[in-house]
């Protein structure tokens, strides 16, 4: 099956991994990802406030490529996702903005929010199936304590994101466990690891992460995977984390591994 | 800090109505439960607390919270406003509050010939930009 894929900016220099595991994998699955032409950075943060059009753009242009496709338009990076699902839904339920946009944009349809925005895990569970995964499993990740870590991006506001449940999400547990490995569950899992405030404020950051890696490190936790490159690196560059009493990696390596197509 | 001064709505000042146009919320409807600040997970950060931001709000006492940390140590990690049972989404207040000082010229909050020195090889893409859209207009 094609989607139309945004990688973002970050996947193609310091998250690299995060994209080359989940294109290798999307293969062995038989999921064929087309890279989107002449994407644009999506901005990385969600316009908040309700008098900023211009800096969702960049989000509508992709949005509606991929609808002239009559494609999903698939995404990995969870800052992408967020930019991409909520523009979208402002596209869907905002007159006012949808009228600018498309004035200003002058497509030759109209964009009304058609697309619909799945990330990389939901095309998992929800088009392929954790139990159809646990088949095509070759190397089982028996005896890895693997903590899921979320973030805020995918799971917030649950309205719009409409991703899992943002208190108690299960889908990154549910993958580890289809991929063989344990899934540790610890009660920081949804919490905010910073995220941008590591640009002007690393000593409310360090706070933050050090309250999360602790949170799964008693609960057994080994290793933690996330699906944002900021949140591994706000993670990576706690106290424990450096060291060594934990490692962050992308929840596409874990996959890629299961699959015996890391090295692809 | 917090009085028991009873709010209406034409006490409302210029300043504090933009703040309500730009991020289209609601301010007379939160009842000061606390439950946003119970949750923040960067309150250690904040010298006014999220519910304090609003009450503030409410009493047209504006020029305290455009000095304060508070607003710089939101992350707009939305657990306030998915949390709040009054729907009243803080984070999109405090991305006001945010914008009324940096959209001032001259009134960045990051100096960008500084920012080559914050970067270090790992810091991703995603962080610049990002910091770029919050601190800079």
């Amino acid at each position: 099956m094609n989607y139309s894929y945004y990688p973002g900016c970050t996947l193609k220099t310091k998250a690299q991994n995060l994209e080359k595991f989940a294109l290798h994998s999307a293969q062995a699955l038989g999921v064929n990802l087309v890279e989107q032409e002449e994407w644009q950075c999506c901005g990385a943060v969600y316009p908040l406030s309700t008098d900023e059009i211009a800096t969702k753009l960049a989000s509508v242009r992709s949005l509606a490529a991929a609808r002239d496709k009559g494609e999903s338009l698939v995404t990995l990076c969870a800052a992408c996702h967020q930019l991409m699902k909520r523009v979208n839904h402002d596209m869907q339920t905002k007159e006012d903005m949808r009228e600018k946009v498309n004035n200003y944009l002058q497509l030759d349809d109209n964009y009304q929010g058609e697309s619909k925005v799945i990330h990389y895990l939901e095309l998992l569970r929800d088009e392929i199936g954790f139990e159809t995964l646990a088949q095509k499993v070759k190397v089982p990740l028996k005896g890895r304590k693997v903590a899921a870590y979320y973030g805020c991006l995918l799971l917030r506001p649950k309205e719009i994101m409409n991703f899992d449940d943002p208190e108690r999400p299960t889908v990154l547990e549910d993958f580890l466990e289809s991929l063989g490995a344990s899934a540790i569950h610890y009660p920081y899992k949804t919490e905010c690891c910073g995220g941008y405030l590591s640009v002007d404020k690393e000593e409310v950051v360090e706070q933050m992460v050090d309250n999360i890696i602790r949170s799964a490190l008693e609960q057994g936790a080994e290793e933690i995977v996330t699906a944002c490159p900021l949140c591994k690196y706000n993670l990576e560059n706690s106290r424990l984390c450096s060291k060594g009493e934990i490692s962050i990696s992308y929840f596409t390596e874990l996959l890629a591994e299961a699959l015996d197509v890391k090295e692809a | 800090m917090v009085s028991r001064e009873k709010i209406t709505p034409d006490m409302a000042k210029k300043e504090v109505v933009r703040i309500c146009e730009i991020s289209d919320e609601n301010i007379v409807d939160c009842m000061q439960c606390g439950k946003c600040t119970a949750g923040c997970p960067a309150v250690h950060g904040m010298d006014i607390l999220p519910h304090q931001v609003i009450r503030l709000l409410q009493l047209g006492q504006i020029d305290q919270l455009l000095q304060s940390e508070a607003i710089w140590s939101c992350a707009a990690c939305f657990t306030c406003a998915s949390r709040c049972p009054r729907a009243v989404d803080i984070s999109k207040i405090m991305e006001a509050l945010r914008l009324t000082l940096v959209r001032v010229k001259g009134n960045n909050r990051l100096d960008i010939e500084k920012v080559p020195k914050l970067l270090d090889k790992n810091i991703p893409q995603q962080a610049i930009v990002s910091g770029f859209r919050k601190y800079v207009k």
